[in-house]
């Protein structure tokens, strides 16, 4: 949780909405988070939970032609909704920057990694490309990728996986950030390599001190990385809290549905997963109340509120954990024992 | 390949005590020709280069590895999707590696395949009715009280509302479509099915459900499983033996509790330390980092092909290849310098 | 490289070679009398008829008249063997006009310019304009123009050369004299001449294939931008000129060097209805002209420059295809 004062990314209340031929859709529903330098917020949810929308709003990658954005982001105190894309573009790359989850597609098949990187460092330095190269190799180098030099002249198909995430990474970094937004860096790569850039990224953070925004749907992924947790469903924050609050207490019966139904190394191997019923929902019919009743084992239906009211994010208030807020209305009291009773034994939650 | 142990020869302890084995692969190997370097000459594509392993009626085989290290390929081969390079593939004691159209057709029905991508493995203008009744009417099988009955079970079995007959596929989400393909493989009562990743592509929480779904089938109707997958949680929810492979062998084969709790091959242990472990809060002791990249199977390392990324290995790694055999942990494993070590306590 | 041109160009031979059989057999299936049609219908005595086949070493087995075809390609022959008035035809000889007695060689000599200018020039106006208005329709989409550009492309698209040629003659030559008529002048006696002559059935070919080429390019342009480098690029800072011209017009560009390097190629040999369109003796239209009178040499000779062409520009458009994309490696097969 970010309690400093002047934290370098602050969401406050971002909604988000695409026109499309079927109706509006909601993809983002009042989200509110912030994150400081130096810190890893981990964004936690399944496809359509609005995490990536999130993302690419805060870069200004949306396609401003269909898509609403309100309520506000500010980046180092600039709120860039509504900025004309002219002026958020020299944020883009400079002040925050991105890296996706394939870096076979996210880079330019046709161009060599070396002239990708002299590009991104150029459009923000008034440098000659020589000096850009130094910079670009030095970045590689830094990366860990063997031989920068001779790598610098090939192009991305010429490189494994793992190392075409590490230069997608050096040129994400080459001007320096605060703020890096991953969105599922690791979700292509093989295990061992995925390993080895989750590594990397905890190493760079240290040395260059940005804030940075994981987006996954991995738990075990942010258990390894993230300093907070902020777990999204159906465009709308069910649980948020430091990693230690989320990964030890988890308070969401969406939150436990995503532990105990992610198969673990450890515990029982023949014990049956506990998965979360149904699908998610469509964001262009989202259910009233809670986003997440028509999937919820808890959920108070008769006369109870979760189909009606919209629970609102609140602080814990029985334990004292500052700054782990939930979105239920179940009572507190009876979630910490549903926890502990049913779900702290199955999948990786045990 | 000379030195490679049978290893089938060496499991002796399950055949005595669970009968003859339902699927026996030997010594499997499946080349594919790729033109490289200046002059064009003629390279081999390694993908599968010597493997071996039995499944036994009602039992599930993890195949385990990383992209590139030959699963999907000898998935592939079981099925006889793809012709083998050479080997031996038998079925029930009958000899399948070449089997011919009739006798692949038999085949067909004793032994499905699912696939990763439930949105490109069903035909989009066919309802699910159609696709899943589609194994009978190709085979000529009129199963009493028609084809519309046995289909309308089948999805009930997966859990679908069997109403949803003439729905189209993309009328349905990721892991309902995924379930129309396991309806579909279960359409002539097969009794081993090939599973190639059948939960990747699927959302955690409908993951498991799937997961859930093909452990009841498989005690219900006694099927046995070769589940392929690169996701190690996933493989031991569901396999009672895992074959861990690399680089189109076999590197170290067994019990479940032996491959993840006593892992005797450097590689297997890599790998399950390289998982995110969510229990294990931003925790970094003992765990193995390889370095560098998996070798191309066009060139592979001689002798131990993980040597290059072995932090155990010596020169004997370069020149010898190790062979198949028993380590102390109670597994089969290849490797010179063993590890046996217990990793996880239950 | 080398590997592959070699590979490609004996494989373009091969070809050629079979085309070449093909032709033969067809016309010797056939019932056509060549030496009838160039003895004049009316007064074709049958001794007349008789020397005019023995001239033409017609009344010899298809196999060896095939034969000699094919040595006159190598090492040149004598047309009219021991006849008084035989011809000397040089390597390579395609044999000469039954009707004219003029070597082939020089027929495609003189009709070849026709055609190569009506398509270059065709070409690069259609493909360029055409490409243009598809990348802007792509950037501009859903916007009037794009809605305009893409209503005019198809209703250009679904129109035929005879058509919009007679339209545009009508109109601006014959009516208001705006434009002049349709006239080969070879570039080297006048460049404006031949600018001139060439105007219309240049505009005619603009206006019709520069629709399809709009379409295509629109479709192309609009998948690329929506490719994960593309947002890269936006992700980086760029500004919009250099994501689209940099990134996105390169990647959309592949597809359509390819198409229109096959369609160049495959025009080259002969655009019929054009050249009929505007009375042009191109390839297109003696080939018509020779089916017609069963003159096989020419026949034989336009068809085999036309699949030369055609080899050529598929060999051509690999090797452009390499420069663009660097994933491609030229002579390498498959492969993951």
């Amino acid at each position: 949780m970010s309690t400093a004062n002047n934290p370098y990314l602050q969401v406050s209340n971002l909604r988000v909405k695409f026109e499309t031929h079927d109706g509006t859709v909601k993809a983002v529903d009042g989200v509110t988070f912030s994150v400081e330098k130096g810190k890893t917020l981990g964004i936690v949810g399944e496809s359509g939970s609005g995490k990536s929308v999130t993302s690419l709003a805060i870069m200004g990658l949306h396609n401003p032609k269909s898509t609403l954005l309100q309520g506000e982001i500010l980046v180092d105190g600039r709120n860039v909704v509504g900025m004309p894309d002219d002026k958020l573009r020299l944020l883009r790359g400079r002040d925050m920057a991105m890296i996706f989850q394939d870096p076979l597609t996210a880079l330019h098949p046709f161009y060599t990694i070396g002239r990708q990187l002299v590009e991104a460092y150029r459009v923000h330095h008034k440098v000659t490309k020589a000096v850009a190269k130094k910079r670009a190799i030095e970045m590689l180098d830094r990366v860990g990728i063997p031989q920068p030099q001779r790598r610098f002249g090939q192009y991305p198909h010429e490189f494994s996986g793992g190392m075409r995430q590490r230069a997608m990474i050096a040129m994400s970094l080459i001007n320096d950030p605060n703020l890096l937004i991953a969105d599922e860096p690791t979700t292509a790569l093989d295990v061992t390599v995925q390993a080895q850039i989750l590594d990397l990224l905890n190493d760079l953070q240290r040395e260059f001190h940005s804030a940075v925004i994981l987006i996954t749907h991995d738990l075990g992924v942010v258990s390894q990385v993230a300093d907070d947790v902020l777990v999204m469903y159906g465009g709308r924050v069910a649980e948020y809290g430091t990693a230690q609050q989320v990964m030890k207490l988890p308070q969401h019966p969406y939150t436990w549905g995503l532990l105990a139904s992610m198969p673990s190394l450890r515990g029982d191997p023949e014990a049956d997963l506990l998965p979360i019923k149904g699908n998610p929902p469509s964001l262009l019919n989202v259910p009233p109340g809670c986003v997440f009743h028509p999937r919820c084992r808890y959920a108070m239906l008769k006369g109870g509120p979760c189909d009606r009211e919209v629970p609102e994010l609140l602080q814990l208030r029985t334990v004292d954990e500052p700054g782990h807020t939930v979105a239920c209305h179940l009572p507190e009291r009876q979630r910490i024992e549903t926890y502990q009773e049913e779900i702290s034994s199955v999948g990786v939650a045990q | 390949m000379t030195e490679t142990v049978d290893a089938v020869q060496l499991d002796t302890g399950w055949k005595a005590a669970q009968g003859e084995p339902l699927l026996k692969v030997e010594n499997l190997i499946k080349h594919f020709p790729v033109r490289g370097g200046m002059f064009g000459s003629k390279q081999h594509v390694r993908a599968v280069d010597g493997v071996s392993f039995e499944v036994r009626p009602g039992e599930t085989l993890g195949l385990v590895g990383e992209s590139g290290c030959g699963k999907s390929t000898t998935g592939r081969m079981l099925v006889r999707l793809l012709e083998p390079t050479s080997g031996k593939i038998t079925f029930e004691g009958q000899d399948i590696t070449h089997a011919r159209r009739g006798q692949l057709q038999r085949l067909r029905s004793d032994m499905q395949i699912i696939f990763q991508d439930p949105y490109s493995s069903l035909n989009p203008r066919h309802t699910v009715g159609t696709i899943v009744g589609m194994p009978l009417k190709v085979n000529n099988i009129n199963p009493p009280g028609g084809v519309k009955k046995r289909v309308q079970e089948l999805l009930e079995l997966v859990g679908l509302n069997p109403e949803h007959y003439n729905r189209f596929p993309h009328e349905f989400s990721g892991g309902q479509r995924q379930r129309i393909g396991i309806a579909r493989s279960l359409a002539l009562r097969p009794k081993i099915i090939v599973a190639d990743e059948p939960v990747s592509a699927l959302d955690v929480s409908i993951q498991a459900q799937v997961i859930n779904l093909l452990r009841d089938l498989q005690r219900d109707l006694n099927l046995a499983f070769v589940f392929i997958a690169h996701d190690l949680a996933v493989v031991r929810h569901f396999s009672q033996r895992v074959a861990v492979m690399y680089l189109g062998k076999i590197v170290e084969i067994g019990p479940r509790e032996q491959i993840y709790n006593r892992p005797a091959h450097p590689y297997t242990k890599a790998l399950l330390s390289a998982v995110p472990d969510a229990t294990r809060l931003g925790e970094s002791v003992g765990r193995i980092r390889l370095q560098g990249d998996v070798p191309t199977p066009i060139n592979p390392p001689s002798g131990c092909r993980f040597r290059t990324r072995c932090w155990k290995a010596q020169d004997i790694c370069a020149t010898q290849e190790p062979a198949l055999s028993v380590k102390e942990t109670g597994s089969l494993a290849a490797c010179h310098f063993p590890e046996n070590a217990v990793l996880i306590e239950n | 490289m080398f590997r592959f041109l070699i590979k490609r160009v004996l494989l373009g031979v091969s070809t050629l070679f079979a085309i070449s059989v093909t032709v033969f057999a067809l016309f010797f299936m056939g019932p056509a009398d060549p030496a009838a049609s160039m003895c004049g219908t009316k007064q074709c005595t049958p001794v007349q008829h008789e020397r005019i086949t023995t001239f033409l070493e017609l009344d010899r087995p298809p196999h060896e008249q095939y034969a000699s075809y094919m040595r006159g390609i190598f090492v040149g022959r004598t047309i009219g063997g021991d006849s008084p008035d035989a011809i000397e035809c040089p390597a390579p000889c395609l044999g000469i006009n039954f009707r004219t007695y003029e070597q082939v060689s020089t027929v495609i000599g003189r009709t070849m310019p026709i055609t190569f200018s009506i398509v270059l020039g065709g070409a690069v106006l259609y493909v360029l304009i055409g490409t243009g208005l598809g990348m802007l329709s792509a950037i501009k989409r859903g916007s009037i123009f794009d809605r305009i550009a893409s209503g005019t492309a198809l209703t250009f698209a679904s129109t035929q050369i005879f058509f919009i040629g007679s339209v545009l003659l009508l109109v601006f030559v014959y009516q208001t004299d705006l434009l002049p008529l349709p006239k080969y002048v070879p570039f080297t006696e006048s460049p404006l001449g031949w600018l001139g002559g060439m105007i219309v059935p240049w505009i005619a070919l603009g206006l019709i294939n520069s629709a399809q080429y709009a379409r295509l390019s629109r479709a192309q342009m609009i998948e690329t931008l929506s490719e994960d480098f593309v947002r890269t690029a936006r992700a980086k800072g760029l500004a919009i000129a250099p994501i689209y011209f940099r990134h996105a017009l390169r990647a959309a560009v592949t597809p359509i060097v390819t198409i229109a390097g096959l369609d160049i190629g495959g025009q080259l040999g002969g655009v019929a209805i054009t050249e009929t369109t505007f009375s042009l003796n191109g390839m297109g239209r003696t080939a018509v002209r020779a089916i017609d009178e069963a003159n096989l040499p020419v026949v034989m000779g336009i068809v085999l420059f036309s699949a030369m062409f055609l080899v050529l520009s598929t060999i051509i458009v690999d090797i452009l295809y390499s420069v663009i994309d660097p994933r491609v490696k030229l002579g390498t097969s498959g492969g993951h």
